[in-house]
């Protein structure tokens, strides 16, 4: 029982969802701690996959007070639309950010369908989907490079309006969370590429599917805030 | 990693510190050594930040009268020897910041919080031990940046050269210190550092939080039910979180700030101010009030993030040293949990006097005074806890009899606080001054010594001598109710803070002879702590080497392992928790206290 | 703890000796009499006693329980002897503010001295004896809930009760015909409109902002209305009539503190606050920032004279030169009420 808790948490070329009396069961992202634990291992050797998605929402939590606070600052300085000071100038939206948009939505489907292929140890699949949403993330970040590169060829930079210094304020965090997320998914992709994807592998693309559902869906809060919230 | 075979050693798995001197002592992932590294910043940073306190009264007491040492150490900011007034807000700056982030908010929950979180879940570490590094090394870098904001003014080439830095109080109000040296001497460089090691520690404290709370969901070991927590640990817990979601909020603050200050924009800097013969035409519509509603939805809870671990364990040595349960164990959750969630809905008394809206300041205000009602419960239960006890007079417990009282003293008086129209005449006066002391400075600080005298043979594996320490308790604690109870006398005769000197005002004339007292208490109390000083450094080196496991007879796990703790605190093995936390006296026992490892008496027993 | 201790007992013995010193230096340099020298020889002899009970007796909770007690009474007399107070109350708020203040004070030091005594007894009471084992409870619901009930109930209804001055202040208007004056607060000083005989403020603008020719508050010279308009660094106002203060600033957050009249408000960049209140008693009296706002911030005070009517009103109707002139005189005239208590006190020493 021991060797075989051993050699499982050994793992690494053989591909995903390999059964065996590990962490949860075969399912490595099932919840709940493991009940018993063969003799000479402890806890350290457990891979816990409810530690990371604790953490995540832990740090989801925090990044949306950041965000939350933002708005509050931007909703004061707008104010109502009887109070609206007279330099809050609507700039105009730049088309691009509609492609963003649709790039970062499509990229939210692709890390789905690779989190729902690591499932079913569909590897090829894994591969596949995984490489395009990393793609798709560098795309967007491209993408909103571009955007600011035309507002500033207009003239429009942070200090212009406030508006403007909360489009830059707003897009340049939220991008740079999503570069760290590009990050992730660099990691998880060159070892999916490379066929190591272990367990612990396995939590991280978990994890990291997480955070990019949520930057996705901050965008899109974002987009509208900024562009329609009157 | 989990690719490597884990060594086996006779069906027990051990883990060895890492064996480079710079990867185990330095940059190390271990919690305890990262407990002990935020232990001495908190440690340095409340010397530093008395020393402040030690110059502000000086100034206080005698003001005007001119100081030699002072010209030597300030020849440019005391060039005559007397504390100019700019240097005097300077050090009121620096005072605040420093013990506020550095010492309330560093020592209570990165320093014990991480040597002790773990090992009372029975944990082998953090859950990111990665991450554990970083928070600290960020936390020191933030400190690094401060101490260089109080030399701002010699870096800055157009500033006079001098020690000075920003002199906005640890509140930073905007637009004083948003539109830069022209509105003061230390508002260019010296807010952009102030601002920024803010920040730092900003996301220092996030990554922590989220280290804690996930630690303390998913790592508590085998029978560590909820309800089997130490207070302590709930205390942690609760800072934790309201760290995670407090701090963003500053870091947002910040960086509107810095932005405001470096980049022009206009978030809190409203149009056409008229400053040194100036009219600033390129800002425009910022909303002051803003920054305040920002700071302050972090501030409040920030004082909560200070005192609840003290709070946990306050209830954790008196239950010890007296012997006996804490009384009502889960009200004192709910009470911690009450505090901490009311906590996020107050923020606005502190701005009744700001021009908000007038409506929203009767809310805020009785949801304020309904924060007394969990500290009262949390009051009745400690005594509770006394009652019937049999108590055993060591130097901790003194320092958490202590926390009590002071928490008494000055939680109460926010009863004159929190109500909009008492608050009129008291805001911004020395009694808030005396207020804030009381509750967020010195019981949270007494808090910090209890634990310090309480865990320091398990950190340290030497023993701290316990004469000194009870010195030092006299000492501090009639010390600090001499300094700070006259505070608020000092306040009902209208006293504003912030100001260098009262002598100017006719309605204070008769304030001296008190704050002379003032002054030589604080010296007094301010020497009491060079004995503390020397008691840590004297154990340290010369103490008696700490042989038992658990030298106060306590039931919690970090009182199962050796003093201090092997790297992994529990030899590899798991412990196994049977029993509450505070199981002292227990009848028929065979001690007067049962470790929470130990088995539960067969039924019928 | 029955045992000798020499390090407990030379560590005592130090402490003693130099409390002693302490008290003797304090007796000769201070010579207390009556009530002092009386109040100073009991802390002396309480502080003989914790430090006896603690290091020779060996019993600390002997001393901590004193000095608890002693610290809640000490407390006490501090704030009830009023040796240190507020100035008179000027304001027509100023009794229900003050009353308001007395009643949370009946219930501070109710709880504060309840809670350190019960404190105090307890540390007394149940020190350890030898082996005999603590009482094992782990709590009481009943009291627990009573207690509850008890403290919200208290504090809740002291917090209702003080809404009552803060919705007169700041809930409703200033009433009709309230005297209008402006306050145009700076880095550090204070600047008081005055709107003249046509009793309408003239327009104002930050452009038009010039120190050095006295514009502080930055009066439009093109607009007519502002022609009979006076900008002082000292407040007058009538005694008995609402004054309605609307409060500015140039630069940075000031905050306007008068603790006579027992009131305080931000004064805001950007934001015209609108403020109210009745001052009740003629005289001059001392208005400071509260809020910092730099580096001369403890040095931004000024006076604000409480005319009677009449006065008032001749000085109002002044022009601007007149009116400056006036109001120097007025100044030299009227006495704070601390400098009045001293002359009054040289006078009856000389009589």
């Amino acid at each position: 029982m021991g060797t075989t808790a051993t050699t499982d948490l050994k793992v690494t070329n053989s591909g995903l969802g390999s059964s065996g009396p590990g962490p949860g069961g075969s399912d490595p992202f099932g919840s709940g701690r493991p009940k018993d634990w063969p003799p000479g291992i402890t806890r350290d050797d457990r891979i816990e996959p409810k530690k990371y998605r604790i953490g995540m929402w832990a740090a989801l939590a925090s990044i949306l007070m950041l965000f939350v606070a933002l708005t509050s600052a931007y909703i004061v300085r707008q104010g109502t639309p009887a109070t609206r000071p007279a330099d809050w100038i609507t700039i105009e939206l730049p088309p691009v950010l509609w492609l963003n948009t649709a790039l970062l939505i499509v990229s939210s489907l692709t890390i789905e369908l690779s989190r729902r292929a690591l499932k079913r140890s569909d590897y090829a699949a894994v591969k596949r989907w995984l490489s395009l949403t990393t793609l798709l993330g560098i795309g967007f970040l491209a993408g909103q490079i571009v955007a600011w590169r035309q507002l500033a060829a207009q003239g429009i930079y942070v200090s212009t309006n406030p508006h403007s210094s909360f489009f830059y304020l707003l897009t340049s965090l939220h991008g740079l969370h999503v570069l760290g997320g590009v990050l992730a998914l660099t990691y998880v992709t060159v070892a999916a590429l490379r066929l190591r994807i272990g367990l612990r592998r396995a939590v991280a693309v978990d994890v990291t599917a997480m955070y990019w559902h949520f930057m996705d869906g901050l965008w899109v809060y974002l987009f509208l805030l900024l562009f329609f919230w009157k | 990693m989990a690719e490597t075979v884990p060594e086996i050693h006779g069906g027990v798995h051990r883990h060895e510190p890492p064996k480079r001197w710079i990867r185990r002592y330095v940059f190390s992932t271990d919690h305890k050594v990262i407990g002990i590294q935020y232990w001495f910043l908190a440690l340095f940073s409340v010397f530093v930040g008395m020393a402040l306190s030690l110059l502000m009264r000086l100034q206080l007491g005698w003001p005007g009268e001119q100081f030699g040492f002072l010209k030597t150490l300030f020849p440019n900011a005391a060039a005559n020897g007397t504390i100019s007034p700019e240097f005097y807000l300077s050090l009121v700056t620096m005072h605040g910041t420093i013990m506020v982030f550095f010492v309330l908010t560093t020592a209570p929950q990165g320093g014990f919080g991480n040597y002790f979180l773990p090992i009372q879940i029975g944990a082998a570490d953090m859950a990111f031990p990665v991450l554990n590094m970083l928070s600290f090394w960020v936390t020191f870098l933030a400190l690094a940046v401060m101490i260089l904001a109080f030399f701002a003014n010699m870096i800055d080439p157009d500033a006079a050269i001098g020690v000075l830095g920003p002199i906005g109080g640890w509140t930073g109000y905007a637009p004083l210190s948003a539109i830069g040296e022209s509105a003061g001497p230390g508002q260019g460089t010296g807010v952009v550092l102030w601002v920024t090691s803010i920040a730092l520690f900003c996301i220092a404290s996030l990554l922590g939080a989220l280290n804690f709370i996930t630690t303390m969901l998913n790592l508590r070991t085998k029978g560590m039910s909820l309800a089997r927590l130490p207070l302590t640990c709930w205390a942690w817990f609760t800072t934790a979180v309201l760290a995670l979601l407090s701090f963003p909020v500053l870091l947002a603050a910040g960086i509107l700030l810095l932005l405001d200050h470096l980049a022009g924009t206009s978030f809190f800097i409203p149009a056409n101010l008229y400053i040194k013969d100036n009219v600033l035409t390129e800002h425009a519509g910022g909303s002051p009030i803003l920054w305040q509603h920002l700071f302050w939805y972090f501030g409040h809870p920030e004082v909560y993030i200070a005192i609840l671990p003290g709070m946990g364990l306050t209830s954790h040595i008196l239950s010890t040293f007296a012997r006996k349960p804490v009384f009502g164990y889960r009200v004192m959750i709910y009470a911690i949990f009450a505090i901490g969630l009311l906590g996020f809905f107050v923020w606005g008394h502190h701005m009744f006097q700001s021009g908000m809206d007038p409506r929203t300041a009767v809310a805020f205000s009785l949801i304020t005074l309904s924060i007394g009602v969990p500290s009262a419960i949390k009051t009745f239960n400690w005594i509770g806890t006394l009652w019937g006890a049999r108590i055993r007079f060591t130097t901790p417990m003194l320092f958490a009899v202590g926390f009590v009282s002071l928490f008494v003293s000055g939680g109460i008086t926010g009863l004159f606080l929190g109500q909009t129209s008492v608050d009129i005449p008291l805001h911004d006066t020395y009694f808030v001054v005396g207020h804030f002391h009381l509750i967020m400075g010195v019981a949270a600080i007494f808090g910090i010594f209890a634990g310090t005298y309480f865990w320091f043979s398990k950190m340290f594996g030497k023993r701290i001598n316990e004469t000194m320490g009870k010195v030092h308790f006299w000492l501090t604690f009639i010390g600090v109710n001499a300094i700070f109870i006259p505070f608020h006398v000092m306040g009902m005769q209208g006293a504003p803070r912030r100001y260098s000197t009262h002598g100017n005002l006719e309605y204070l004339g008769g304030m001296a002879p008190l704050t002379k007292f003032i002054s030589y208490a604080a010296f007094v109390t301010i020497g009491a702590q060079l004995i503390f000083l020397v008691n840590l450094i004297w154990s340290m080196t010369r103490g008696p080497k700490e042989t038992e496991e658990n030298p106060w007879e306590a039931t919690t796990l970090e009182w199962t392992v050796p003093s201090p703790p092997p790297h992994d605190n529990f030899a590899g093995h798991e412990p196994v928790v049977h029993r509450g936390p505070y199981e002292f006296s227990v009848p028929n026992a065979a001690n007067d206290f049962c470790k929470q490892t130990d088995p539960e008496p067969a039924a019928g027993d | 703890m029955g045992k000798r201790n020499t390090a407990r007992d030379v560590t005592g013995g130090i402490l003693s000796l130099g409390l002693a010193g302490l008290y003797i230096w304090f007796l000769s340099s201070f010579r207390p009499s009556g009530i002092y020298f009386l109040m100073a020889g009991a802390v002396f002899l309480i502080c003989q006693y914790i430090v006896f009970s603690v290091f020779a007796l060996g019993k600390p909770g002997h001393g901590l329980g004193v000095l608890l007690i002693f610290l809640a009474v000490a407390t006490a007399v501090l704030f009830v002897g009023k040796w240190w107070w507020w100035p008179e109350g000027i304001s027509s708020f100023a009794p229900e503010l003050d009353a308001q203040f007395t009643r949370t004070l009946v219930v501070v030091a109710v709880a504060f001295i309840g809670a350190q005594v019960a404190l105090g007894y307890v540390v007394m009471r149940y020190g350890s004896r030898g082996k005999e084992r603590a009482v094992y409870s782990h709590g009481n619901t009943k009291l627990e809930v009573t207690w509850t009930l008890i403290t919200a109930v208290i504090f809740i209804g002291t917090a209702i009760l003080g809404q009552r001055v803060w919705a007169q202040l700041h809930l409703n208007e200033a009433p009709e015909g309230a005297e209008k004056i402006e306050v145009v607060a700076q880095q550090f000083q204070w600047n008081f409109h005055y709107s003249g005989a046509d009793k309408t403020f003239g327009r104002t603008e930050a452009r038009f902002i010039n120190d050095s020719s006295l514009n502080y508050v930055g009066l439009d010279p093109a607009d007519a209305q502002g022609n009979d308009d006076t900008q002082v660094s000292t407040l007058a106002i009538p005694v008995d009539r609402p004054v309605e203060l609307t409060l500015k600033s140039k630069d940075v957050i000031h905050s306007f503190f008068a603790p006579a009249l027992r009131f305080k408000q931000d004064a805001v960049p950007g934001l015209n606050i609108k403020v109210h209140f009745t001052a009740q008693k003629v005289g001059k009296y001392e208005v400071t920032c509260a809020e910092l706002c730099g580096q001369l911030h403890y040095n931004m005070k000024t006076f604000m004279l409480v005319l009677p009517q009449n006065q008032y009103e001749e000085l109002a109707a002044m022009k601007e030169e007149a009116f400056k002139e006036r109001l120097g005189e007025l100044l030299k005239e009227y006495k704070l009420p601390e400098e009045q208590k001293r002359a009054n006190e040289e006078q009856t020493q000389t009589n």
